[in-house]
């Protein structure tokens, strides 16, 4: 979870990532900071992740990027 | 005959009354409520004593925006967008730069504008238009059909009807001013190569403050045709993205290699194919052959053109149909000026280079297409639309683009480099220029300088000063546009400098 913090925190270094719920819906995140983070993620923890899981609620908050980033680990 | 770019407009209303002209997120307009939107705008103008004036636009993208647009042309007056999306900082530039006697806003911009410092009248839209209701009933009320005409009937082709705006490398945005001429050529052109009509449903994604918008706009209006905007949070989704072409059968797109790519790079292809799709066209980068090919793949009928042009020579100006398959590490070429614009290449002595030479020169435009140049800016015009110094008989303009290109053995022309440091990213044209003068306008910061990581396709920022390298980043959302805010910041001690004292930007390329 650090490590991605780490990563969200390159992007937006203003905001409070613990808290925030609205990463997108809050248009916090763009599409190309979308594309960015995908590309860290497969970077840093080798998780593809693909068109299907690309939808807001997979990235409105840290916590439930985490989430499936650990999901997508499990189904490999 | 008046070469008017709304002189289609009220044939199509009449033959299209109730077909969707322009469908947004929120709302839709056909195009007998366009046409009647435009005209009650176009009155409000004039009534307003507002004549060949710059009117500025500061609304939410919607139907209802296009339908400003066209109104302030109606009346005789050019229009200039403001993007809710630009920060304040861009904003007070640019009015200065045009003060403009009114502001048309609507009801998610309003707060905002009151905040402007604005000099001229502010209204929003729904006080000239009312709402929908009112429109349907009242088919007639505000419109002065008599002061439109006679406002029609004065205009003449080479009168402005836009400023956009565009990066500029001193720190302040260049508003390159268009004319009817340029903009009913443009439209004739590529209508012609990417074959429009009224069957044409496109699906708009470029933003509506900049020329990028003009394939959708003008061609539905002409044609008959009908333009989504494709909500800009689908840009992020790439299934949802295909599954709302595939909703609303569009058929025709023009995007930013960039929007495209969001959706090859994903696998969305191996779920659900945009199945309508017959037109692709795509620009203002270098389309990965890697990705270009999944497109092709999954759209084997469907035609793609890459398109070339700089807001300068209004929208595009050479377009190459793509007809056989590339050689990794090939780049797809830019083809060919559209009829009835030509392309010159200038070397460094302002000699022309031929095409069989296969050498590289700066890419000229010359023709109809040309915009009038840089609004109150006389000494950017003359550095970029310059006489032709082939042809001394007469003065001619052409527009140096600053791109360098030469011709393949096949002649078609090819993109090679910037002669500056201009860069595009995500389909955005910057000036690094920009980014550095804004940065080092921040309290504290001795040194700045900006290079672009084209493969990773970040923007970099060195700099040196007492700021730390987050803190920088959120200082520069401030005075930049989100897209121009640099991906990357790095503190250094000092900017290195080559032996002539200027900034050394090898060594910063080689540091990222």
């Amino acid at each position: 979870m650090d490590e991605l913090i780490t990563i969200l925190k390159e992007i937006h270094p203003d905001v409070d990532y613990e808290t925030a719920t609205n990463l997108v819906d809050g248009k916090i995140l763009d599409s190309f900071d979308i594309i960015t983070l995908v590309g860290e993620i497969a970077d840093k923890f080798d998780v593809v992740i693909s068109a299907e899981y690309m939808i807001p609620e997979n990235f409105n908050s840290a916590q439930a990027l985490w989430n499936l980033i650990q999901k997508l680990e499990d189904d490999e | 005959m008046h070469n008017h770019v709304l002189k289609d407009l009220k044939k199509t209303a009449e033959k299209y009354p109730d077909k969707a002209a322009f469908c947004g997120e929120h709302s839709t307009l056909t195009f007998r409520e366009l046409d009647e939107a435009v005209d009650r705008i176009g009155t409000f103008v004039l009534a307003s004593g507002i004549r060949r004036s710059p009117v500025v636009v500061y609304m939410e993208k919607s139907p209802e925006e296009v339908a400003a647009f066209f109104g302030i042309i109606r009346a005789g007056s050019y229009y200039v967008p403001i993007d809710a999306e630009m920060p304040m900082v861009r904003i007070h530039l640019i009015m200065e730069n045009v003060q403009a006697p009114l502001l048309i806003c609507d009801e998610s911009t309003a707060e905002a504008a009151s905040k402007l410092g604005f000099g001229g009248r502010i209204v929003r839209y729904s006080e000239i238009c009312g709402d929908s209701s009112f429109a349907k009933e009242n088919s007639e009320a505000g419109i002065d059909r008599q002061a439109l005409e006679e406002v029609y009937e004065s205009s003449i082709d080479t009168d402005p009807l836009y400023i956009v705006f565009t990066s500029g490398s001193t720190g302040v945005p260049k508003g390159v001013v268009g004319c009817h001429r340029a903009v009913n050529d443009y439209i004739d052109q590529l209508s012609e190569v990417l074959g429009f009509s009224e069957e044409t449903v496109f699906g708009n994604q470029t933003p509506l403050y900049l020329d990028a918008c003009f394939k959708e706009l003008y061609p539905t209006i002409r044609y008959g045709a009908t333009t989504y905007f494709v909500p800009k949070t689908l840009f992020m989704q790439p299934l949802k993205l295909v599954q709302y072409l595939n909703e609303h059968k569009i058929n025709t797109v023009c995007w930013v290699v960039s929007a495209l790519t969001i959706i090859s790079t994903f696998g969305t292809f191996k779920t659900e194919v945009p199945k309508y799709l017959k037109t692709i066209a795509f620009g203002s980068e270098v389309f990965p052959l890697k990705q270009f090919r999944m497109w092709r793949q999954a759209l084997p009928e469907a035609t793609f053109t890459n398109l070339y042009g700089p807001t300068e020579g209004t929208g595009m100006c050479c377009y190459y149909r793509v007809d056989r398959d590339f050689k990794d590490g090939e780049a797809i070429p830019i083809g060919r000026p559209f009829d009835n614009t030509d392309i010159i290449l200038l070397d460094e002595e302002n000699r022309e280079v031929t095409k069989e030479s296969g050498e590289q020169g700066e890419i000229c435009i010359r023709g109809t297409s040309l915009t009038l140049g840089y609004m109150n800016n006389p000494e950017k015009t003359s550095e970029a639309f310059t006489l032709n110094p082939l042809q001394k008989g007469w003065p001619e303009r052409i527009y140096r683009t600053g791109d360098i290109g030469r011709y393949n053995e096949r002649s078609e022309l090819m993109f090679v480099s910037r002669k500056d440091f201009q860069i595009k990213h995500m389909g955005h044209r910057i000036e690094l220029g920009e980014i550095e003068v804004n940065a080092q306008m921040i309290e504290g910061i001795t040194g700045a300088a900006c290079v672009y990581d084209k493969e990773k396709g970040k923007i970099v920022l060195f700099y040196s000063g007492d700021k730390e390298e987050p803190e920088m980043k959120v200082l520069l959302k401030d005075s930049l546009p989100r897209y121009m805010v640099p991906n990357v910041t790095r503190k250094l001690a000092s900017i290195p400098l080559t032996s002539n004292g200027k900034t050394d930007r090898v060594a910063l390329q080689a540091m990222i």
